[in-house]
């Protein structure tokens, strides 16, 4: 189904090591794949299982140790050039702004990245269409610091940079994990828009089963470096009967989940049918 | 009356800001719990959850300050004491915190076995000094209930635990006293869900093992919360919205905010997953202005030209409390 497209990363059996001799950790250890133009690909695993290593393989900040990694079918080789095409969302917010810097001021300084640098009334333009696109109004954050927004809104404002670049693919390491429940849903509704509206290719990352359920072509379920399951969300969700991915299931906290917690006298739903 | 273990009535609580500005975080909260209950309080972030959990400690460090109302631990008042008096004869004995951040509470230069013994030190009956290796035995025999590697937590720094370690290291330490009440402060948000299910299990066994027995819960996470809890209050705004048993409250919620909140959970049931999850648009007032009228009529889709004037009281739905009068 997908094999008309392009491929934009390939992986090939690659592995990457921290420390050496005795102290040698392996967070990713031989992985091999390959994400298509256009499709939004879940990376799902808890913590310590090697995605986030694997979203810097990506972006290029960390090299493979072992094994080819291949963007656009070359090695990545120039990263201001890399990072033209490939941009990242990151879990907290507030950590990648600067709070001296008015929002406004850092979001138009994020097209110095690009090669041809629009003028500066384009990129204003630009500027406030990535805001309009997360329902913000423009005028709203004039002159405001980081410090002044919560949480939500700023990972928001990360959203509108991506909005505003329009890169061809973007890495979303787990952009949802510090925000509250109400704004998961709208940070969710928002990577479906640019994969829509731009076609970009997505590659989210989370411990969250159910929202890689949501949004995404291709689930890939990690464990101790290794990529265990993969598959259209149907399969790895419906039809699967490996134990990394049932226990991922079985971890999340439903509603309708029966006994949720076992062997306890606080369990619920024991003896719903 | 006395049966009631935690009373807390009317409670509001203020920040005074530099130029004499106040915001009124918390407004008129009122609950009761009873021995061995389970209270889960959920909300979005910036609802007043964990200014209400200093509150509720009666640790009201500057800028905080209580506006009016009291809290009562066996009928004991915890307002209008000093921080001294609070930290020496209430917390960690009576009432006891499990923090956020794991990270954040443990000291990263010292083992955990040293920042456990600080706990049982400072809490020492005057005169009745216990020699160091009687605290660490008694850490041995408390942390070998948590089913970890004793010896190997006890003698690490928390760089060198994982993040479920640590988070379990320190709920171990929380309730080292055998606390009348632990205030769990989202105790879980920063954890993947397979470490989260393994805290759960944990404050579980401690339930089942009578460590301790009443526990409020607050998370942002309503399907956790009906996991956990026995009842749940949903905080909107510095105010409770609704209360009442989990069941009622996740299962068939009557306030349009549990409502809204519900309906932006996602879900990875087979059933649930065609459904799609609806964001809340809009964002809470601000606290530091005088709000007039429902504090959710500007997010509300059920909202009535008069919502916007009319302040909300608590009332009673059923067996259940709801702020909304229009509520069925």
């Amino acid at each position: 189904m997908l094999s008309n497209k392009s491929i934009v990363f390939s992986a090939k059996n690659i592995s990457k090591t921290f420390g050496a001799g005795k102290k040698i950790t392996t967070a990713v250890n031989n992985v091999s794949f390959d994400i298509y133009d256009g499709e939004i690909i879940s990376i799902v695993g808890g913590s310590g299982c090697g995605k986030s290593v694997l979203a810097k393989i990506m972006l290029g900040l960390y090299g493979p140790s072992k094994g080819k990694f291949h963007y656009n079918g070359k090695k990545i080789t120039n990263l201001k050039k890399h990072w033209n095409d490939v941009q990242s969302v990151f879990q907290d917010p507030f950590s990648c702004f600067n709070q001296f810097f008015t929002i406004r001021s850092q979001l138009e300084d994020a097209f110095n990245i690009l090669k041809k640098k629009p003028s500066k009334e384009e990129i204003k333009r630009r500027v406030d269409e990535g805001l309009l696109a997360v329902n913000v109004t423009p005028s709203d954050i004039e002159g405001k610091y980081s410090f002044e927004l919560s949480g939500g809104q700023m990972q928001r404002m990360l959203l509108a940079r991506i909005f505003a670049l329009r890169p061809k693919v973007l890495i979303a390491d787990e952009p949802t994990s510090m925000v509250d429940a109400c704004v998961r849903a709208n940070i969710l509704d928002y990577l479906m828009k640019l994969k829509e509206e731009l076609q970009m290719t997505i590659v989210f990352i989370t411990h969250d089963i159910g929202l890689a359920n949501y949004v995404s072509d291709r689930i890939f379920i990690m464990h101790d470096g290794m990529i265990v399951n993969s598959g259209t969300p149907e399969e790895v969700l419906d039809n699967t009967r490996e134990t990394h991915t049932l226990k991922l299931l079985d971890d999340i906290p439903e509603v309708h989940k029966k006994e949720w917690i076992k062997n306890s006298h606080r369990s619920k739903n024991k003896e719903a049918s | 009356m006395s049966e009631n273990i935690f009373e807390v009535e009317n409670l509001s609580l203020h920040y005074l800001g530099r130029f004499g500005d106040k915001t009124h975080a918390v407004t008129d909260v009122s609950f009761n719990m009873k021995q061995g209950e389970i209270l889960g309080i959920a909300g979005e972030s910036g609802c007043g959850k964990s200014t209400l959990v200093s509150g509720l400690m009666g640790m009201c460090i500057p800028p905080l300050y209580p506006t009016s109302g009291d809290v009562r631990v066996r009928g004991e008042s915890l307002m209008n004491r000093t921080v001294e008096d609070i930290r020496s004869n209430v917390l960690a004995q009576k009432v006891s915190m499990i923090p956020q951040g794991a990270f954040n509470a443990l000291n990263p230069v010292r083992k955990i076995k040293d920042i456990a013994a600080d706990v049982i030190a400072a809490h020492q009956k005057p005169g009745s000094s216990m020699k160091a290796s009687e605290i660490y035995e008694r850490l041995r025999s408390r942390f070998d209930l948590f089913g970890m590697d004793t010896d190997r937590v006890l003698n690490s720094f928390p760089i060198q635990l994982t993040a479920g370690e640590r988070q379990r290291s320190v709920i171990g330490i929380s309730t080292l006293l055998n606390p009348q009440m632990v205030i769990a402060d989202e105790p879980t948000s920063a954890l993947d869900v397979s470490t989260q299910k393994e805290v759960i299990k944990m404050i579980f066994d401690l339930l089942d093992k009578g460590i301790f027995s009443t526990m409020i819960f607050i998370t942002h996470e309503l399907p956790l919360l009906y996991h956990v809890a026995d009842n749940i209050a949903i905080m909107y705004a510095g105010e409770i919205v609704e209360k009442g048993t989990a069941e009622q409250v996740v299962k068939d919620p009557r306030h349009p905010y549990t409502k809204a909140l519900m309906g932006a959970m996602l879900s990875s049931e087979k059933s649930q997953r065609t459904r799609k999850p609806v964001a809340i648009e809009g964002a809470p007032p601000s606290l530091a202005k005088k709000i007039v009228g429902c504090r959710f009529a500007e997010r509300c889709s059920f909202a009535r030209p008069e919502c916007k004037k009319n302040t909300q009281n608590i009332r009673m739905v059923g067996d259940r409390e709801v702020r909304c009068e229009y509520a069925q």
